[in-house]
């Protein structure tokens, strides 16, 4: 990762203080994140028949990771006998240069590119133009923020952190000959007019990819837009490029999880289009790709898939309901994680795929109050990840019972002596009744003695001040008066 | 009230009482003992023998979330053996309960006798309004009258983990004069998530602000909860803001209703 | 060429970590059906034709009931309506004769080259017109299977798409075509469910439609005597 990204990291809590402190930016995400609440309630309205479904998706997940090597071999197999190149990056730099290699042999300077957050992972937009190749978003959302220089907020809505005002200032500023207007369809007809010379003249279209068939060697995309429809069947040359936990087994599969998807994602029972792409441009075809790549990324998924209680994170369909549904990033917004992927999600996967020192505010920043594993359309345990983190960064390979070959990038970095030493004190009080007896015993006389000042918590509340009579000290009373 | 786990079985079977264990919890102990006091006296108003272990100290749950699980399992052994009768053992708190139901048992595992323990204790842990609603017989028919808007917060481990929400809602509604009223976002967190709040000083302080203003939105005449590490935050910043509300257990509104109506 | 090499590598990389972790390869038969099935479940007594008309025009599609003989009609009343320049439509496709009879030659216009030698006009034009696979009853989507005669973007360039669909051929579901069909064994390059015009709420969560795709999506729906 860059070394602009690790900076921005070290400063969630800094940047959380600042969206807490922008009325306007918590106006937009609650207003937001209620909208899309209701509207997935509104397509659950069986919480039986939900968890019914759940119970497959999660199902369709664990068993495609349980025979995930099996099932890539499959898919390159029949991705190759189709006619596409599967390469292969265990890094963001391995897939960049796959990239630039391909764009120089098709000597392209310009390339479309669908929604996908794999592409923003790998940072692709900035690695391209640094090496003067024009990568183009063209999802709408994605699209006004790249006109800004700006970075998604949410997944699956990446400029909900903008107003319609935002919009039309940066169209007017950006795109030559769009006036100055407010107007939602009028903004929308100028990016699709924008976009549309920028389809026609791309040589390399670019797509993520929502599920890959084993059995098929099916590429999957989910939109409304049709963006990504255009990226995949106007360009001479399809990349698409995704993360290796994707793989599904059977054709089939892609119902359920395709059912769950939408309705978790923005509340719609079914996205205009399902896009089902098996090779590329055959014999008589007149569009559609005449050459097709599918690069497949580890960034530091083996890591997440190596320890079996970290596996869990890959059963991710990156629909956005945990996001939607949490207490704080629907406070601090998305771009406050500093990360690719914001949210319950994003501090569960993040970990992995830079270390758990840079990442180390993400997994304490959860009330752990469940809501995200909720919802989870394929049930993910994303507080029990969240608190499996929190250990491994206070734990190094000695410290823990983790073997070593198994050791997470960063593990026990986050620990810090002070709070390690005041847990071996908390313990030592609390596993002896009676020391933990004198302590209440003390913290009820004493009581006067509490602080003033206690840290953060005082920033908004009263001190914490023990009772002048602990419960035990009731008891007793009462005990004493009833002989 | 036994304050140890002195009466047994069999003299309880005697009397045709129920028994149960009564896990406190440390915030109630320490902060908020009233509350503890409280559910004591309704589960015995509803004819159930309450047993106090003396030696209980914290579920560990602020270790265990924190990321020092091993911390927290020192401190769950030293407990394991202060259940021995086969009695419930009551937790008013949906949060520390769900400690003893959901993670004790994950503390031990590669530990086979200490294993079955917590999964004994895991197999008796039910949270107070649980039991009272569904084990305990407390006739509510003859507390005060007096008409009272009442909000409830259900924290998360009581609504999700633990399954609660229910519960609590139910005996309000069988409250005589108790209306219970609705607030925004009624199933957010209130912020206060333990170590989170100290974290995170400010996200805390927010969600639990968001909170209370929902909750006053309402125009409540009073605020309960069955967990006092919510009420402990939701209550600290009420006195922050000069405001003179304060959320109660709900054992303790159940037990004023009750004096109420014998004063009636 | 230097990329595979390294992409070897990274292959191989990849997978001695994947093949390092504990695993459990589960083979459990998953009733994908049965989860299904309530999302699926029909309103008493409505037909999976009333069924698919009901969820298209949620949808924002619009649906012309009419019949294999008045089909060309109904048509011709729609360009009428919507006058667009052009027309376009695959050359060879079932539908195509019918069209040569019904349409006028100039408004007509074949997709009959790659598309690199259509780009300029097929992304001036207003309109194409598409047969259909068939439609999926619960969710008032169309399927379709772009073909030689019939290329992908004819269903997505032009603002207005036109689709023909035959009520015989609608399906419950997604999952039941994908049985009907047998894609399983055998898939064409590109397969497609189509529901409503294309859309977007990207900016201030405010529903457009048009986004890239058609703004406009008219479905002649032929009554072929098939109703289920």
């Amino acid at each position: 990762m860059s070394g602009a990204m690790a900076i921005k990291l070290a400063d969630f809590q800094a940047n959380a203080r600042a969206a807490l402190k922008d009325p306007k930016l918590r106006d937009s995400f609650t207003g937001a994140m209620d909208f899309l609440i209701d509207r997935r309630a509104s397509q659950f309205p069986d919480l039986e028949a939900f968890e019914r479904l759940r119970k497959v998706g999660e199902a369709v997940r664990q068993q495609a990771l349980s025979k995930l090597p099996e099932l890539l071999e499959q898919l390159e197999n029949k991705l190759t006998s189709l006619g596409v190149q599967v390469h292969w990056a265990e890094t963001a730099a391995d897939a960049n240069r796959i990239f630039l290699d391909l764009a120089r042999r098709h000597d392209a300077s310009l390339m479309v590119k669908g929604k996908s957050m794999v592409s923003e992972e790998i940072e692709l937009n900035h690695e391209m133009a640094a090496q003067g190749i024009e990568c183009v978003e063209t999802d709408m959302g994605e699209y006004i923020l790249q006109l800004d220089g700006d970075r998604p907020s949410h997944i699956i809505m990446p400029a909900i952190h903008k107003t319609k005002q935002d919009v039309a200032e940066i169209f007017h500023e950006h795109i030559k000959g769009a006036p100055l207007t407010d107007d939602v369809n009028e903004l929308i007809a100028i990016g699709r007019r924008a976009l549309r010379d920028k389809f026609s003249a791309a040589r390399i279209g670019v797509s993520g990819v929502n599920f890959m068939v084993a059995e098929t060697g099916s590429l999957v995309l989910v939109e409304n837009e049709g963006n990504g429809r255009l990226c995949t069947s106007v360009p001479d040359v399809h990349i698409a490029i995704t993360g290796i936990e994707k793989v599904i087994e059977k054709l089939e599969h892609v119902a359920p999880l395709f059912a769950l998807l939408t309705r978790s994602a923005t509340g719609q029972a079914i996205t205009t289009y399902l896009n089902v792409i098996t090779g590329p441009r055959r014999a008589g075809e007149k569009d559609g790709p005449r050459e097709m790549h599918l690069i497949l990324l580890d960034n530091g998924r083996t890591q997440a898939y190596r320890e079996e209680r970290f596996r869990a994170t890959l059963q991710c369909i990156r629909c956005g309901a945990c996001m939607n549904h949490c207490p704080v990033y629907t406070r601090v917004g998305g771009l406050s994680y500093g990360t690719t992927y914001p949210g319950p999600i994003g501090a569960i996967i993040s970990p992995h795929l830079q270390n758990l020192k840079e990442t180390r505010h993400l997994p304490t920043a959860s009330s752990l109050c469940g809501a995200c594993g909720e919802v989870c359309p394929v049930g993910i345990p994303i507080p029990d990840m969240l608190m499996r983190l929190r250990e491994a960064g206070r734990h190094s390979v000695a410290q823990s019972a983790t073997p070593p070959q198994q050791a997470l990038r960063g593990q026990g970095e986050v620990r810090q002596l002070a709070e390690a030493l005041a847990w071996k004190a908390w313990r030592l009080l609390y596993s002896h009744p009676a020391l933990y007896r004198l302590l209440v015993w003390f913290a009820a006389r004493l009581n006067w003695l509490t602080p003033p000042w206690q840290g953060g918590w005082t920033q908004a509340r009263a001190p914490l001040k023990p009772a002048s009579k602990s419960l035990r000290d009731l008891l007793a009373e009462r005990q004493r008066k009833q002989n | 009230m036994s304050p140890t786990p002195a009466s047994t079985p069999a003299s309880a079977a005697r009397d045709g009482k129920r028994n149960v264990y009564f896990f406190a919890t440390c915030v109630i102990d320490m902060f908020a003992p009233e509350a503890g006091f409280d559910a004591i006296d309704v589960l015995e108003r509803s004819g159930v023998q309450v047993h106090f272990p003396v030696r209980q100290t914290c579920c560990g749950q602020p270790a265990y979330t924190t990321g020092f699980p091993e911390e927290a399992a020192k401190v769950a052994a030293a407990q394991l053996d202060l259940f021995p009768e086969p009695w419930p053992i009551v937790v008013p708190s949906g949060s520390c309960g769900g400690m003893l139901k959901h993670h004790w048992p994950k503390l031990f595992a590669n530990d086979p006798v200490k294993l079955a323990k917590a999964e004994a204790i895991s197999a008796r842990t039910i949270e107070f309004t649980d039991y009272l609603l569904n084990v305990a017989d407390l006739k509510l028919d003859s507390a005060s009258r007096r008409p009272l808007r009442v909000a409830l917060h259900t924290a998360c481990s009581a609504r999700r983990e633990m399954g609660t929400l229910e519960c609590g809602r139910e005996l309000l509604s069988r409250l005589p004069g108790v209306e219970l009223v609705e607030h925004a976002h009624e199933s957010e967190c209130c912020g206060f998530g333990g170590t989170f709040s100290v974290k995170h000083p400010e996200i805390s302080a927010a969600m639990t602000s968001d909170k209370l203003d929902a909750i006053r939105a309402t125009d409540c005449d009073a605020m309960v909860s069955a967990d006092c590490g919510c009420l402990l935050s939701l209550n600290l910043m009420l006195k922050k803001r000069r405001d003179l509300m304060r959320g109660q257990h709900i054992a303790s509104l159940i037990r004023e209703r009750l004096d109420g109506g014998e004063a009636q | 060429m230097s990329a595979s090499a390294e992409s070897l590598r990274a292959r191989s990389a990849i997978f001695e970590r994947l093949r390092a972790a504990t695993r459990d390869p589960q083979n459990t038969p998953l009733d994908v059906s049965a989860a299904l099935l309530p999302l699926l479940a029909d309103p008493v007594g409505e037909t999976r034709t009333e069924r698919f008309i009901r969820h298209a025009r949620s949808w924002r599609a619009e649906v012309i009931e009419t019949t294999q003989a008045d089909w060309p009609e109904a048509l011709q009343a729609l360009l009428r309506a919507r006058a667009p320049r052009q027309l376009f439509a695959g050359p060879g496709s079932e539908i195509a004769a019918t069209l040569a009879a019904c349409v006028p030659p100039q408004q007509l216009r074949w997709f009959d080259r790659e598309i690199a030698a259509l780009k300029p006009e097929l992304f001036a034009a207003d309109a194409g017109i598409t047969t259909t696979l068939g439609g999926l009853a619960a969710s008032g989507s169309l399927l379709v299977m772009p073909t030689i005669a019939e290329p992908r973007t004819l269903s997505l360039v032009p603002p207005l798409h036109i689709a023909l669909l035959h009520e015989s051929q609608l399906q419950d579901s997604l999952l039941s075509a994908m049985w009907h069909y047998g894609w399983a064994s055998a898939m064409p390059s590109n397969l497609l469910t189509i529901t409503g015009p294309s859309k977007t709420a990207d900016i201030q969560r405010m529903l457009v439609y048009g986004a890239h795709g058609p703004r406009e999506l008219v479905i002649l729906l032929v009554q072929d005597g098939v109703r289920s």
